[in-house]
């Protein structure tokens, strides 16, 4: 048999529905997948393989019965930042320590009503906080992608796979999965499926419920899915989002089937491309892959346009007066008392105290501390007041573009994959990792990232297209002429199988 | 805006994380450093621009004032470090 982990998610549908395998043979070849390559990859905190087969059972009879559901036997791996009923959620941090939630979150309960199969929790950096998967209570996750070395052979560097849903977006480009969910709150989709050769679409603030997903920073935070292609992504998307009166932000839209606009084609589409993108020290092989993406869609029957958004340069260091302030508000909640960790105090302060100082890790903390410094007496208006009229203007300044183009094409990062330990003693260094993903979050709209090319080092690199606000219908057909051009980016080798 | 290891300390204090000597001397630099990088934002004028609320222009919810959950205390503590009778415990507050 063919290995049915190199499905698509839309091709192993199809499988199933003409019955050349059932979904428990499919859900069995990614747990064996798993079961191989986890302890090198370290994508999975938590693999659930009876739960898994159960469903797929249900899935089987539902299937032969011809009473199939749209996601019906597809199995998926979650980030462990959606709460599942039952089944440990921890964020990656040490702080939720063994927490069980009672309830399921929207977007994972909207799958499981579709018919999808759980394969396990995904790692991520802690509470989504990091752009390299480094930050995780759980560990590093290794990116399947390997840099050339100098003699022609694969180098044994360990490159990250991007954050915070690194474990999404390795268990995706290794065949553990064949779909993930993720969130974004500052790139944390797009940032990893560029650095995977994956596909990652950040949909439209309100277009999925954020009830029941761990709380980073609530204004900016959003679930999208990690998938193989832009097809697949398109299927993900419809069946994750949903209105729900459990989020007073989620919006009363109906949910297109994505899916189904792809054919349309782009022709007539006006395209932007910011100049204030083209940032000092941008290195020359992503610009040369910008040119490509251009050159692209202009084939494809795409008009090309010069915008200008004036104040990209100040979205990141909005974004980290924001995030942070929001972070510092949400995890105020991790108090020792009502769920996660304890560590005993001499009274309930020292007790928070400790509980709060084992708990969380070096990068949540810092967070933590600059959020409740912008926020506190004195400094209130200086800095989040500010950040937040600026954010006003990086909204204004895509209003003002909608006039003229209809979708923005961008590099996803500034660089490929880097080796773990490169960028995590220096936080700032870190942080620039976002600087082409983060103006999206502030200004609430739809990006996704598909990838486009390899780097001189052999490794994947994304572009990335804005949309409109709940317009990824246009976004998906733009990205569909893209992956069309460009191909599919498979990891060459499972080296990493045991 | 350089922030100084007693400043540090009043924020860890506030934020109730307990941070040792060596952690707020790291920080004194790390958090130095990224206030200083968002001052930048000094540059932009932004005399006569409303913060910014809410990103997508809707119309908050409003649902009626009717009890729609509840007698779920096992679920509500089941996660507790620890709890009694429905009660989470906690190290005594008042004299």
């Amino acid at each position: 048999m063919t290995d049915l982990t190199r499905l698509t998610l839309a091709e192993a549908r199809d499988g199933l529905t003409k019955k050349q395998f059932t979904s428990t043979e499919l859900t069995l070849a990614f747990l064996t997948a798993i079961e191989k390559g986890n302890a090198t990859l370290n994508a999975y905190v938590l693999p659930v393989p009876e739960h898994a087969l159960a469903q797929a059972k249900t899935s089987d009879s539902r299937l032969a019965k011809g009473d199939a559901r749209p996601l019906e036997g597809l199995p998926l791996g979650i980030k462990d930042l959606f709460a599942t009923k039952g089944i440990r959620t921890t964020a990656c941090s040490t702080i939720l320590d063994d927490f069980k939630p009672t309830y399921e979150s929207t977007v994972t309960q909207n799958l499981w009503d579709a018919g999808a199969v759980m394969l396990g929790k995904l790692n991520c950096d802690e509470f989504a906080m990091g752009s390299s998967n480094e930050t995780s209570a759980f560990g590093p996750v290794v990116n399947p992608w390997r840099r050339n070395g100098k003699d022609g052979k694969p180098s044994t560097d360990r490159l990250v796979p991007g954050g915070s849903s690194g474990g999404s977006s390795a268990a995706v480009s290794a065949n553990l999965c064949l779909a993930a969910t993720a969130t974004d709150t500052g790139g944390s989709i797009r940032q990893p499926a560029a650095l995977t050769g994956t596909v990652g679409i950040k949909p439209t603030y309100g277009r999925c419920s954020r009830w029941g997903t761990v709380a980073f920073a609530s204004s900016l935070d959003q679930a999208g899915p990690i998938a193989k292609t832009v097809r697949d992504s398109a299927i993900m998307l419809r069946h994750m989002s949903s209105h729900d009166l459990k989020d007073s932000t989620s919006v009363d839209t109906p949910v297109p089937d994505y899916e189904a606009e792809l054919g349309r084609g782009i022709k007539g589409l006006r395209v932007g491309v910011p100049r204030e993108y083209r940032v000092e020290g941008m290195s020359a092989e992503i610009d040369a892959l910008w040119q490509k993406g251009i050159a692209w869609l202009k084939a494809a029957g795409a008009t090309i346009h010069d915008i200008s958004l004036p104040h990209t340069k100040y979205a990141l260091p909005a974004y980290y007066i924001v995030a942070p302030a929001e972070c510092s508000s949400n995890l105020a909640r991790y108090d020792g008392v009502r769920y996660g960790l304890r560590v005993p105090g001499k009274d309930l302060t020292e007790t928070y105290e400790n509980t709060r100082a084992a708990g969380f890790g070096k990068e949540v903390k810092r967070r933590i501390l600059i959020g409740t410094y912008v926020l506190s007496a004195g400094y209130y208006d200086a800095y989040y007041i500010k950040a937040q009229k600026v954010r006003t203007l990086i909204k204004r300044d895509f209003d003002e573009a909608w006039e003229k183009v209809d979708v923005v094409l961008t590099p996803t990062t500034p660089s490929p994959a880097f080796a773990a330990g490169e960028k995590s003693g220096d936080p700032l260094a870190m942080y620039l990792e976002d600087i082409f993903t983060v103006t999206v979050n502030m200004a609430g709209l739809p990006g996704i990232s598909v990838p486009a090319g390899l780097s001189s080092q052999g490794t994947p690199l994304g572009l990335q297209l804005i949309g409109k606000p709940f317009d990824e219908g246009t976004l998906l057909r733009a990205s569909q002429a893209i992956e069309d051009a460009a191909g599919r980016f498979p990891v060459p080798t499972r080296w990493w199988e045991s | 805006m350089q922030v100084d290891q007693a400043t540090v300390r009043r924020i860890a204090r506030l934020a109730r994380i307990k941070i040792s000597d060596d952690e707020a001397k790291g920080l004194e630099g790390e958090l130095s450093g990224i206030l200083k990088w968002v001052e930048q934002l000094g540059e932009v004028d932004t005399v006569g621009v409303e913060p910014m609320t809410r990103v997508v222009p809707i119309e908050l919810k409003q649902r009626k004032d009717i009890v729609c959950d509840g007698e779920i205390a096992d679920d509500v503590t089941r996660n507790a470090p620890v709890s009694e009778n429905h009660f989470f415990v906690v190290p005594k507050v008042v004299e």
